[in-house]
């Protein structure tokens, strides 16, 4: 087999930014794209895009080659639910800016000005095969509004084009978060909930008598109900964190009634509710290794949601619902494997599936040539504990594999060290 | 009661006795109950076997009788009547052990009725007992089993400077907590540094808002201790009027006698090494670091001090004291030749502690430690028993333990691997591939749709 080569890519080639050539060789290759798994191949990145698969494949003047041990490609690792980039610390208030409940603000809630691309957060996770993550506003605290407001996706690959979409999705919370967040009951979570709807769909067909005063008092401002839009209009999908399966079946009619794109996050219990999810087409953001009966919502949380949910045909993608512990998720990909989703869907949870959430996104989640190439060279099996990172690429260009915690870690490597550790030259 | 019952019950007034150097003290309440479930002699055969002493014995066999290790080895020899399991391509370790856990304290389900690990009325609260708050009906125990884990500590949580006793426990189904509670192991107490207590309290505008008010207090509990040791021990040396009895005081004084082992919430290094100069000062021992994200910083001085780091393998970043949290922590803590145990602190956590361990692992690898499975199986086995005065029983798989025993489907440092068979003593408690032998708390019957099962 040689290198497979696409034409357009020699066509539409973008500019120098990313000048480096790079092979991988000796890989396996998940692509989760059109070309399914090569075995014992290598990956060619030219001018920041996938310039082909291939096993002896002729390798361009001046390219790095990387030659690995049983190495493993896959897609970079996409966080669907994180914090990442708009909080730091979680107990250092001033730090954190994906919650808010002092404002009036709600849909309109917007994190886009808030994130920081140098947050060392970023390196932290990136070092560790993460490129690209939703930082959504958090619903899932005692003060939250019932809507929380809209999540933006970002890549982690530095402080210049770090953010890939803006606005991507609205985040709400029904169930237990939402009763608390409206001081009362689920049926008054979904009365609000539906009323901030309808008033943004009148507001939307009557804009000029608003302006004038001539309509009706609504229950949200006026910003809350031009960034309803977008959720009315499907543009963008309405992420309710949702736990109880009765829950989830109110949250599927209503967005049946008002004609939403839904993602249901958390999901403790949908497994029970698996073929109506399927039905409607709304996939579920989880954590695969939640399985306590950690409130009277998730009763029936089990380790085997995944697998039940992805048998029923759910489209499921991974989360740990954090900022600092994106790492972990090829952990909770791991385990769901463990208890019996198979493992190339394990795979798929962490970055396909979630880089497909919030609109299809162009050369994320999957690797295809001609695409921009946001991978990961693993050391082994990417789902496996004892495996790690080896190069780590965000839009072709190849990440440092430094971090803050690299730096701590080699300045205290040796204790014996004459040098104080405050003297000791970083590495 | 079975002959098996009655040689536990014989160890446990044995042990009980060592522990004690006088006849005067009173008999401790709520003193065990626990009785091992029925077991049979029973040879594991075929297995990689983690022993928890820093080996690993390859296609080797392990016999358990009477509730004990009878014998391992390449080569045994076996009773007829033994219960044989094969484990050709298994691995059997002993039964793992998770310092910190608060499982019973915090159970689930996660509501305000539930919160009952931190008495945070006062910062000092010497007096309380985890024991008191354990919810024995806590779906967690059950999922942990799964897990692997057959001892677990239970600490009050780190809201307060001094937080209570904790208990260590067997985990095994139980009406009780009496039931549960490991025989012959001592009371422990739970201390907190840094952010917690002061942000509790100085939330409230009361004492302490700060660290060096943390200290401060400490001392202040320690001197009290001390002359109520004075007073009780000269008391119960010369005879006289019995002094009052104060509950916060007994527990401290118990420490600073040695009977009681100190488990220390602590993150930042430069806290630890005041820790440690308090407890020279005052004449105690700190046993154990918990959490301990920046033992690495001070690996060494925890060598030298004979202090246990009890910590995860990656958590970080949640508050200021855990922001230079490292992979390579426990690794390095390894490394440096100190106490390394990787604990839990969650009821998510502890189910998979052999992952963590395996993550915690493989980060020394990245840096260039060669550290293997058979040392790092003690990070959750034999170091734990050792930090919480039950190496003598359970932690290892030797001759004479308690049969505490694992055995997993593969290696148990695979995300894939499973716990298949959990013995405690000698006892079949848990069988992944038979839901008869799974226990169901009360609180899942009728409230899950499939019960019968694990979670």
């Amino acid at each position: 087999m040689t290198l497979v080569r696409s034409a357009l890519c020699w066509l539409f080639f973008i500019a120098a930014a990313h000048a480096e050539t790079v092979m991988i060789k000796n890989v396996t290759i998940h692509t989760l794209g059109p070309l399914g798994t090569i075995t014992n191949g290598a990956v060619l990145i030219e001018d920041g895009i996938i310039g082909g698969f291939g096993i002896d494949v002729e390798v361009p003047a001046n390219t790095r080659v990387i030659i690995t041990e049983a190495g493993v490609v896959t897609p970079g690792i996409y966080d669907p639910y994180s914090y990442l980039g708009i909080e730091e610390i979680n107990l250092v208030e001033e730090t954190v800016d994906g919650r808010q409940s002092g404002s009036r603000f709600t849909a309109s809630f917007d994190v886009v000005p808030a994130i920081n691309p140098r947050s060392t957060l970023l390196p932290i996770s990136r070092i560790e095969g993460i490129t690209h993550a939703m930082a959504a506003p958090q619903p899932e605290w005692s003060d939250a509004h019932l809507i929380s407001g809209l999540g933006a996706v970002i890549n982690l690959g530095g402080t210049d084009d770090y953010l890939v979409k803006g606005g991507a999705a609205l985040f709400v919370q029904l169930g237990e978060g939402g009763a608390a967040s409206v001081h009362g009951s689920r049926s008054a979570a979904v009365l609000a909930l539906r009323e901030a709807l309808e008033d943004a769909r009148d507001y939307d067909r009557h804009r000029n008598a608003y302006d004038e005063g001539r309509r009706r008092d609504y229950s949200v401002g006026r910003y809350d109900l031009e960034a309803l839009q977008g959720v009315l209009n499907r543009e963008i999908p309405i992420v309710v964190s949702v736990n109880r399966a009765s829950d989830i079946e109110l949250v599927l009619e209503l967005a049946e009634q008002e004609d939403l794109w839904l993602i249901v996050n958390g999901g403790a219990e949908a497994w029970m509710v698996a073929d109506r999810l399927d039905a409607a087409g709304v996939a579920v953001i989880l954590d695969p290794t939640r399985n306590l009966p950690e409130h009277f919502e998730s009763l029936n949380a089990t380790l085997q949601s995944a697998a039940r949910l992805h048998e029923a045909g759910v489209k499921i993608a991974f989360s740990i619902s954090d900022s600092h512990n994106s790492r972990n998720l090829r952990q909770l990909a791991g385990n769901a494997v463990a208890n019996g989703l198979p493992w190339i869907e394990g795979l798929r949870a962490i970055t396909a599936t979630p880089a497909s959430l919030y609109g299809p996104e162009d050369g994320i989640g999957v690797l295809q040539i001609g695409r921009p190439a946001n991978l990961v060279v693993w050391s082994g099996d990417p789902l496996e504990v004892t495996t790690y990172p080896s190069h780590v690429f965000i839009d072709g260009e190849s990440m440092s594999m430094q971090s803050r915690q690299t730096l701590l870690r080699d300045r205290y490597m040796e204790l014996d060290d004459d040098t104080p550790p405050a003297y000791r030259p970083i590495q | 009661m079975t002959v098996q019952n009655g040689m536990v019950l014989l160890l446990v007034l044995v042990l009980a006795g060592c522990s004690r150097d006088t006849n005067e003290e009173p008999t401790q309440p709520f003193a065990s109950t626990y009785t091992p479930l029925k077991s049979v002699t029973t040879v594991i055969r075929g297995a990689t076997v983690l022993t928890g002493t820093g080996e690993l014995i390859e296609n080797a066999s392990l016999l358990m009788s009477d509730g004990r290790i009878k014998a391992i080895g390449t080569k045994l020899r076996v009773p007829r009547s033994a219960t044989e399991i094969d484990a050709d391509g298994k691995w059997v370790t002993p039964g793992i052990i998770d310092v910190h856990s608060h499982l019973g304290v915090y159970p689930s389900p996660d509501v305000q009725s539930h919160s009952d690990g931190n008495e945070a009325t006062a910062p000092v609260t010497a007096d309380v007992w985890a024991e008191h708050s354990i919810w024995p009906q806590d779906p967690g125990f059950a999922a942990a089993l799964a897990g692997g884990v057959t001892s677990l500590q239970i600490l009050p949580g780190s809201a307060n400077l001094i937080g209570g006793r904790g208990v260590v426990v067997k985990n095994v189904a139980s009406r009780t907590m009496q039931d549960m509670k490991f025989p012959g192991a001592p009371h422990t107490l739970k201390m907190a540094c840094g952010e917690n207590p002061k942000r509790v309290y100085g939330d409230r505008n009361s004492a302490p808002s700060t660290r060096m008010g943390n200290v401060s207090a400490y001392r202040q509990a320690w001197a009290k201790a001390e002359s109520y040791r004075r007073k009780w021990d000269a008391y119960e040396e010369n005879g006289g009027e019995q002094p009052d009895r104060d509950l916060q005081l007994e527990t401290l004084a118990e420490v600073l006698r040695g009977k009681i082992s100190v488990h220390n919430h602590c993150y930042r290094a430069d806290e630890m090494a005041i820790m440690l100069d308090i407890a020279k000062e005052f004449g105690y021992k700190v046993t154990a670091f918990h959490h301990a994200t920046e033992a690495y910083k001070i690996a060494d001085l925890l060598a030298e001090n004979g202090t246990c780091a009890a910590m995860w393998a990656d958590w970080w970043g949640f508050k200021l004291e855990a922001y230079d949290a490292i992979r390579e922590n426990v690794a390095l803590v390894e490394k440096a030749g100190a106490c390394t145990i990787v604990h839990s602190d969650s009821d998510i956590g502890i189910q998979r502690l052999n992952q963590e361990a395996a993550k915690a692992m493989a980060a020394g690898w990245r840096v260039g430690l060669d550290i293997r499975p058979e040392q790092a199986i003690n990070w959750i086995t034999s170091n734990p028993a050792r930090a919480l005065g039950i190496a003598e029983q359970t932690g290892t798989l030797e001759e004479g333990k308690n049969a505490d025993v694992v055995i997993w489907d593969g290696d148990p440092f695979s995300v894939y691997t499973h716990a298949e068979k959990v013995y405690v003593d000698g006892a079949l408690v848990y069988d992944r591939l038979d839901p008869a032998v799974q226990p169901v708390s009360d609180f899942s019957l009728g409230t899950r749709d499939d019960t019968g099962g694990q979670p």
